[in-house]
């Protein structure tokens, strides 16, 4: 596989986003949104944005599979990470009552 | 598997095998150069590029691999910074009300300008490894020199937040033996920005926490933006010497993969920790 170069314009065109993507998560903070969505609207605009960064910044959208792989790694060691921990915060407070 | 395709003798199987197999083949070719030659797929041509290590088939091999050994040490990267995000959603999970009051204390003015000059940089590094791979040595020196002065830039403006964080003495703990945490709390209706303004169900201890992981975080960031001013020193010395070209231009692309890893802590780091909970900033 050669190497794919990414374009000038679609820098342009990524940068552009995450500028916007920036501008909305600072307007959208000050929004009174209804229960959590508040956090919700804010990780899924950076979300979006590391995505951006990702795919097209680091040329992962026209990388071998190899490099998806080792990413898709990543991600799902931090879940385990994030839900071995949540679980046990989450179920702390069971214990007392179950003891009495 | 590397013992069983050391011994096994239809070792010409493995010329079939992907660029990574090779790869791990020619390092034993390295380290038992007793091997029959005859298995060594390696060998660099005769006229290949001198930045060809002899262990690659071909610059494209070589490139590729470089590519996914970087990513490799970001992984590590991820589960390192990883740790401190979870370490911010369980305490701000715990103490909403303290993590909302510190964080609205945060200058969401200085963060948001920071934010867009880490875009700007990242930008400019992508156009850096554009010019690169197309041989336009000039434009790369002009867009690192360019990456490397918004790097600064966003350094500049920390140490302006850093300092305003020393002045309203929250730097946590005894950090600063001589300027212990020691905020001072505004009465209702008082409006002094320098001091912290508490919602309810907020105690000055769980600011404090916040104020541990602010720092954690934005320093273990800034410690990678000083890193990454070394690495484009590096980069720019060897563009400038004329080292890249549209055929070996591979520092120059790793290198910005780990601009761009940066930023994109940044880009976790801005909204979780300057944004979240504005909208309760005049509930108090």
């Amino acid at each position: 596989m050669s190497e794919h170069i990414v374009q000038p314009r679609i820098y342009i065109g990524i940068f552009l986003s995450l500028m916007v993507g920036t501008a909305l998560t600072v307007l959208a903070a000050f929004y009174d949104f209804p229960g959590p969505l508040n956090a919700v609207v804010a990780l899924t605009i950076a979300v979006i944005k590391a995505t951006l960064v990702v795919l097209f910044f680091m040329h992962v959208r026209y990388s071998g599979r190899l490099v998806w792989l080792v990413i898709v790694a990543a991600l799902l060691w931090l879940a385990i990470m994030f839900a071995i921990t949540f679980s046990d915060y989450w179920t702390r407070t069971w214990l007392p009552p179950l003891l009495g | 598997m590397l013992f069983v395709a050391q011994r096994a003798p239809g070792l010409f199987v493995a010329r079939r095998l992907p660029a990574i197999c090779n790869l791990h083949f020619s390092i034993f070719n390295f380290q038992f150069p007793l091997m029959p030659e005859g298995i060594a797929t390696t060998q660099p041509h005769a006229a290949s590029h001198p930045a060809l290590q002899h262990h690659f088939e071909n610059m494209e091999q070589q490139r590729e691999a470089g590519t996914l050994g970087m990513w490799v040490f970001l992984v590590t990267e991820i589960m390192f910074f990883g740790g401190m995000f979870l370490a911010y959603t369980l305490y701000r999970a715990q103490y909403p009300a303290a993590f909302v009051s510190a964080s609205n204390h945060l200058d969401i003015t200085l963060g948001a300008v920071n934010t867009g000059v880490l875009i700007v940089s990242s930008f400019t590094m992508a156009m850096a490894v554009w010019s690169t791979q197309v041989g336009r040595n000039r434009i790369t020196i002009i867009c690192l020199i360019l990456t490397m002065i918004l790097g600064a830039t966003f350094l500049g403006i920390k140490a302006v937040e850093y300092k305003a964080k020393y002045d309203d003495q929250l730097i946590p703990g005894r950090l600063i033996p001589s300027r212990p945490f020691k905020p001072k709390v505004a009465e209702p209706g008082d409006t002094d920005k320098h001091k912290l303004h508490l919602i309810e169900g907020a105690n000055v201890r769980n600011v404090e926490l916040f104020y541990w992981i602010y720092f954690a975080m934005t320093g273990m960031h800034a410690l990678h933006m000083i890193i990454g001013l070394g690495i484009m020193t590096v980069i720019l010395n060897a563009a400038w010497r004329g080292k890249f070209s549209a055929e070996y231009h591979a520092p120059v692309e790793i290198s910005g993969l780990y601009w761009h890893f940066v930023d994109i802590i940044w880009i976790f780091l801005f909204p979780l920790l300057y944004l979240l909970g504005r909208h309760l900033e005049h509930h108090g």
